[in-house]
């Protein structure tokens, strides 16, 4: 799946594009799907979220959004070596994820 | 230390505002990033993987406990409780909101501090010596030069949009604490007839393509330092690659051209400039020196009571002789066994800067190897230090050991990196401690860089470690006999990489061949030097 990512412009928290608005959690990222170049400009014009990008990324037979990057994981759940300042506190295996 | 005159502290203000407007604008979409972005990292401002970046210089690692205390504040309201002590001798936070960034550059300024020049194609922090000011083995202080230096850098307007970043050191010791010759200009003061005068290295660096500064040369009177600083910049931003960012920083243009025909033109230039009455006059630096004339020192004890084993090993480790002999420089590890190399919480930072006012006459210094020292010390002081360090869990007695590594914020934080820097720092302190290996191994530098712009020092490192993405898994090239102190090298790669469990085996083989090969009292390095690269090779890949 395509999905778009960014930083939000105020607080540079990384967000994912749900099909209507940013949301800081990876899970709720849609499948942008052949719109997502025309989504991006969209994005991009309304100043909202800095250098919006296109990843790819798999949806997890839970549910769940796993993008194809480490990196992408890493910025999906926070810094590996912090993991009480990930979006995850209460979960340390959660870096599992990341690797 | 140097104080802010009202021409200093105007200016930092005056920038403040200006960019209290500018990100105003941004957040009312007045501003587009590719407009914004070139304006924020002029005030050191990045944006990196979870949120804004906030880099802060501290010049030539110099600060007081005002100045610490004022750090921790902003990372106890702004941040999320820690700061990130830098290989510049600056300090980073990482989870800065643009929203807050005029106002922590407000809260710095009342400090006299700053985040200008610490990011952009312009003369970053120029950094120093430690120990400067408190070192036995120094000729002079070098740090009333660095600040010359800083005043001549910031906006200097000619030089704000070089072909690439720039950076400069300046020591005053054979002993070379500072990286001196990894840098695009390295100063070394030096005597000469009687006379102090500047030695200029020129084209050094790490990045992509490490090179050793040769030297230019040998001796600048001091009156004329700024003045021929002036001419290697200016030939640098004439000539300097802007058509390409990888071959755009001056030791390519120096390789390229031939050191003998940069030289040249530097001269050539200096003449010209000699005439053009650019050297600042000479009251500048007799009004700069006083801030950095020695404290108060007295007499005292010049021996401690060492039957706390503990407290001795710290005291060997983590000592520096002081060119008073009733004190010491003493070196507070930010590298706990297990911990994040460089990271200090508000809390440590609030207690390091009260650490200061009470035992080292107000002053504190940043290393580049990312750990702080207290510079002026009582040796009748040390053990109440130590104690107190220790409870607060800064006490590692590990410096210039292979636990006290420089690691870069790798992919952990930063947006350029290709690998995690941090595990592997953690891993490896976590099993040469564990194993006791440390001590038996004695000085030996270890430096692990996240990607090949090398903010981890790796080409520098007794052993270098620097991470790739090999198919978008993490991989890490091991290297050997790199130093960045006055034997400087270049360290070389071992060969095939390796994933972080490989590497981390692949280390310990390493100091293994190490152990058993080393004659007396030699490091790490000088086995390596003697032996060369097969028996680590061999036992490496065999």
């Amino acid at each position: 799946m395509k999905v778009l990512t960014g930083n939000d412009l105020k607080t540079g928290d990384v967000v994912w594009w749900t099909g209507s608005e940013w949301s800081r959690h990876v899970d709720d990222a849609v499948d942008a799907g052949e719109r997502a170049e025309e989504i991006l400009a969209a994005e991009e014009a309304a100043r909202r979220v800095n250098v919006p990008y296109i990843i790819e990324a798999t949806r997890e037979d839970d549910g769940k959004v796993r993008p194809a990057h480490i990196k992408d994981r890493i910025r999906a759940l926070g810094p590996t070596v912090r993991p009480d300042l990930t979006l995850k506190p209460q979960s340390p295996e959660a870096i599992d994820w990341v690797i | 230390m140097y104080k802010y005159d009202n021409y200093d502290q105007q200016m930092v203000d005056a920038r403040v505002e200006e960019f209290r407007d500018q990100a105003r604008r941004r957040l009312e979409g007045k501003l587009s990033e590719d407009q914004f972005k070139p304006l924020r990292l002029m005030n050191g401002l990045y944006l990196q993987l979870h949120a804004y970046m906030l880099r802060v210089a501290i010049p030539y690692g110099t600060l007081n406990s005002e100045q610490m205390t004022a750090l921790a504040n902003i990372a106890d309201k702004y941040d999320r409780g820690y700061g990130h002590f830098t290989t510049r001798q600056n300090l980073q936070y990482n989870w800065i909101k643009l929203e807050d960034a005029a106002d922590i550059l407000a809260d710095l300024a009342k400090v006299e501090m700053h985040a200008i020049q610490t990011s952009g194609n312009c003369i970053r922090n120029i950094s120093s010596d430690h120990f400067a000011g408190a070192t036995h083995d120094e000729l002079v202080d070098p740090r009333p030069y660095a600040e010359l230096l800083r005043q001549w850098s910031s906006f200097h307007p000619e030089f704000t949009y070089l072909p690439r970043k720039f950076k400069i050191a300046v020591i005053a010791s054979e002993k070379d604490r500072a990286a001196m010759r990894l840098h695009d200009i390295g100063i070394q003061i030096v005597e000469q007839n009687g006379e102090l005068g500047a030695r200029f290295f020129v084209g050094g660096g790490m990045g992509r393509t490490p090179m050793i500064a040769p030297m230019i040369r040998d001796f600048v009177p001091l009156d004329q330092l700024i003045t021929y600083a002036e001419a290697c910049l200016r030939v640098y931003n004439r000539y300097g690659r802007r058509d390409n960012k990888y071959k755009a920083r001056i030791k390519i243009l120096v390789h390229e051209i031939g050191k003998d025909e940069y030289t040249r033109q530097v001269e050539e230039e200096f003449k010209h400039l000699l005439d053009q009455g650019i050297e600042p006059p000479r009251e500048e630096l007799e009004r700069i020196k006083p801030f950095f004339a020695d404290p108060a020192f007295e007499d005292g004890p010049k021996t401690v009571d060492r039957s706390d084993p503990d407290f001795a090993l710290w005291i060997d480790r983590n000592t520096h002789r002081h060119k008073h002999d009733s004190y010491v420089s003493a070196v507070i590890s930010l590298k706990p066994v297990g911990g994040i190399p460089g990271d200090a919480t508000g809390e440590q930072m609030r207690l390091m800067a009260q650490l200061a006012k009470q035992y080292s006459f107000d002053e504190l210094r940043i290393m580049h190897t990312q750990n702080v020292v207290l510079p002026h010390v009582k040796i009748a002081d040390l053990h109440d230090l130590w104690t107190e360090l220790d409870a607060a869990g800064l006490g590692s007695p590990n410096m210039d050991s292979i636990e006290d590594m420089i690691a870069c914020p790798g992919l952990d934080y930063c947006s350029l990196a290709n690998a995690r820097s941090i595990p592997l720092a953690q891993r490896i302190s976590e099993r040469f401690d564990a194993s006791g290996k440390t001590g038996k191994l004695g000085e030996l530098k270890l430096k692990i860089s996240g990607c090949i712009n090398a903010c981890g020092h790796h080409h520098a490192g007794h052993i270098g470690i620097l991470g790739v993405d090999k198919k978008g898994k993490e991989n890490y090239q091991l290297s050997l006999g790199g130093s960045e102190a006055e034997d400087v090298s270049l360290a070389k790669i071992t060969g095939p990489g390796f994933d972080e469990d490989g590497v981390i085996e692949a280390v310990e083989k390493v100091t293994d061949v190490y152990l058993d090969q080393r004659e007396g009292e030699e490091r790490f390095l000088d086995t390596y030097r003697r032996i060369g690269m097969a028996p680590f090779k061999e036992a490496l890949y065999d």
